[in-house]
């Protein structure tokens, strides 16, 4: 059994905003599960908009080509490495920006 | 390397990097640092109008007030998860952001002493604010990109409520004049501050500026929101709290006086009159509601183990 | 405000100068027939307003308490969302008792006293974040409250009153949502984890005792409600037992085993709650009589 998690899973949402128009990305949001994170996405994206159609799936089940054929994922600095929170030394004391 | 010139030529082409294409690690943790301090400034953000809620002399201000919070709250969401599109997560973040280890903008560590405050906030903050996001929808990586777009168009809604506010106290009783007349005189220098040091002092614009994290400079926008902001006033009838203010035809925009640059670090290294008691807050709301994200995930579990 | 489009900011051009919105709030009740039927007593319609006006309004100010307290950001949005919903409810029923009563819904809602308010002891009692509950506390009368609220407008939905049967009708669509919401949670935290269950069991226990209040009928409603117009409480009873019902089995839990505590709320008498609510929501309004906001 896997410890529960305090935080939860991040998912993709995917908003039809009127019939005749695909599902678009819109943005991300954490939910608990598929049900949580569809009201979430409603309340968040859509304002609970009547008529619109909301996809949302968990961002780790989704499978990713890279935009060109020079595939960064077999490159020596390729993006798994970011997939590790552990990897961000943020700097501890950040004047300003 | 082939993939670093892909990468400036992309950037220079004036084109989106996008999560999965190759980027200098200094541009990412850049890029991390900047998000997630403009997240947690949104998250803070929510408390000194926050506590105006409960207050609110009309419901339709109330309504507006709660409306405008609320998006504080979504603005956050969508940079947090900005920040995740490059590998971040938020609960470390919040984390960073609870145990002063990420900052937040100083502006939010000012009191909000009277109902004015709420529309002071409106046209200076998110005036300034707005001086500083709208360059950013046109930022080199595409997630925060399109973030800030949707951040901006709610922020000009904000705005327009604050001054809106403004311009309907400033046709009530003398006692509501100089309500906003007041609150003018304790916002306007620290909203100056939000565009950060000068130029010269500040040390990550030029890099910035290469990458086209950053579009302009922190002088520049000050500038420009200086001369959005004399107009504005004038309209408004309230007087901007600088004799220095000045139209300079020569050089085609306002003088203004010299920012207190000391106070500005005072507030930044945690000195600031509410750093404390915001800080404080977050952590208490992020602790006590842990036994609940604790709960959802726990019943999250028990159900994929019978599916 | 308003999303035609969820996805628009992403293809339209942004106009650096241009304030893009509107702020939307303005007329409580435009584009509603007002008329009033000569039938209809005008002081019970207006007190009928108030009663669920007050409901909402001050239902809205304890659930506006979480903001920035919330477990999750999710769920600070979520019971915003709620809450500015019942401020509408509270803004459209307050302005048709003050257009009635020849004032406006802000005189009501900021120079009234507590005997004058007419909502239910459910509204108003501290369920959190507050030292009087916590977040389960707060799903717990957030599944009671909407759960009744939402079968009461469902029936006057058919109102003979225009105004009521309109509001009503937003209205609907509204609270399912929030009991939905209420009735997912409660879930998630009889189910999650053993303290979760506790903290569920104990919230239910919070709002029990106000239940029976909720169903008792004040004379106004009484009469209005044979007149067409409203809707006698006491005809929800079963609707409202069956959806909580429903839920706590799905939950697997049961009701509280407390007693009722007197209500009243109808008639103007209100919990120790009540004072200091009202105190703070009415601060600034009342400090600077004449003010215009």
């Amino acid at each position: 059994m896997t410890e529960p998690r305090s935080s939860w899973p991040l998912y993709e949402v995917f908003v039809r905003g009127k019939r005749g128009l695909n599902h678009v990305h819109v943005g991300s949001l954490h939910a608990p599960d598929d049900e949580m994170a569809l009201r979430n996405a409603r309340d968040l994206y859509t304002r609970r908009n009547e008529g619109v159609s909301i996809w949302v799936v968990k961002a780790d089940a989704i499978t990713a080509s890279s935009p060109d054929e020079k595939d960064p994922f077999f490159a020596p600095a390729g993006d798994k490495v970011y997939r590790h929170p552990t990897f961000y030394a943020i700097p501890e004391d950040v004047p300003h920006l | 390397m082939d993939l670093e010139r892909e990468f400036e030529r992309v950037v220079a082409a004036d084109h989106r990097i996008e999560p999965r294409d190759w980027m200098p690690d200094g541009y990412r943790k850049t890029l991390i640092r900047q998000i997630a301090q403009h997240a947690h400034s949104e998250i803070i953000g929510m408390q000194p109008e926050g506590n105006w809620i409960s207050r609110a002399p009309s419901l339709r201000r109330k309504a507006i007030l709660l409306a405008k919070v609320q998006d504080e709250a979504g603005h956050g969401l969508y940079l947090y998860a900005a920040t995740e599109t490059l590998g971040a997560d938020r609960e470390d973040l919040t984390t960073k952001l609870i145990e002063g280890r990420q900052k937040y903008s100083s502006i939010f560590n000012y009191p909000t002493l009277t109902f004015a405050d709420v529309g002071v906030i409106g046209w200076l903050v998110d005036g300034a604010a707005i001086c500083n996001q709208v360059p950013l929808c046109r930022t080199s990586y595409g997630p925060y990109a399109r973030a800030m777009i949707r951040v901006c168009k709610e922020e000009s809604f904000h705005q327009r409520q604050g001054y809106e506010l403004l311009m309907t106290m400033m046709r009530g009783t003398d006692a509501q004049k100089a309500m906003v007349q007041d609150a003018v005189n304790r916002w306007w220098w620290p909203s100056l501050m939000m565009f950060g040091p000068p130029d010269a002092e500040s040390s990550n614009t030029e890099q910035s500026m290469v990458w086209r994290i950053k579009r302009h400079t922190n002088d520049e926008l000050r500038q420009r929101f200086v001369d959005m902001s004399v107009p504005q006033a004038e309209k408004l009838g309230v007087t901007l709290p600088d004799p220095k203010i000045a139209w300079n035809a020569e050089r085609g925009h306002h003088d203004f006086g010299d920012i207190d640059w000391d106070e500005f670090w005072q507030v930044v290294k945690g000195d600031g009159p509410c750093n404390a008691e915001r800080i404080e807050n977050r952590r208490k709301a992020h602790e006590d509601g842990a036994w609940v994200r604790e709960a959802a995930a726990a019943y999250a579990a028990k159900k994929e183990r019978v599916a | 405000m308003s999303f035609d489009n969820a996805y628009e900011s992403l293809v339209e051009g942004h106009e650096e100068k241009h304030w893009a919105f509107g702020t939307g709030f303005t007329h409580a009740l435009s584009g509603v027939d007002r008329a009033i039927s000569s039938t209809v007593d005008r002081d019970d319609l207006a007190a009928y307003c108030l009663m669920l006006g007050d409901d909402a309004l001050v239902y809205a100010q304890r659930l506006a308490e979480w903001c920035a307290k919330a477990p999750e950001l999710e769920e600070d949005v979520a019971l915003a969302n709620i809450a500015l919903d019942l401020l509408g409810q509270a803004r459209m029923l307050l302005s048709r008792a003050g257009e009635i009563q020849g004032t406006d819904e802000d005189a009501l809602a900021y120079l009234r006293d507590s005997s004058e308010f007419r909502n239910v002891h459910l509204a108003e009692i501290d369920c959190g974040p507050g030292p009087g509950g916590d977040f389960a506390t707060t799903m717990a009368r957030l599944l009671v409250f909407s759960a009744w609220r939402l079968a009461l407008l469902h029936r006057l939905t058919g109102s003979a009153d225009p105004v009521l049967a309109a509001v009503a009708a937003k209205g609907v669509k509204e609270l399912t949502y929030h009991r939905d919401h209420a009735a997912q949670w409660v879930l998630r935290l009889a189910g999650g984890t053993d303290y979760s269950r506790e903290r569920m069991v104990a919230g239910l226990a919070v709002v029990w005792p106000h239940l029976d209040e909720l169903f008792t009928a004040h004379p106004i409603e009484h009469r209005l409600a044979e007149a067409g117009v409203a809707v006698d409480p006491a005809e929800l009873r079963s609707e409202v037992d069956s959806v909580l019902d429903t839920v706590l089995g799905a939950a697997g839990l049961t009701r509280p085993d407390v007693a009722s505590v007197p209500g009243g709320g109808r008639g103007g008498v209100h919990t120790e709650a009540m004072a200091p609510l009202l105190a703070e929501m009415q601060v600034v309004a009342r400090a600077l009589p004449g003010g215009v906001w």
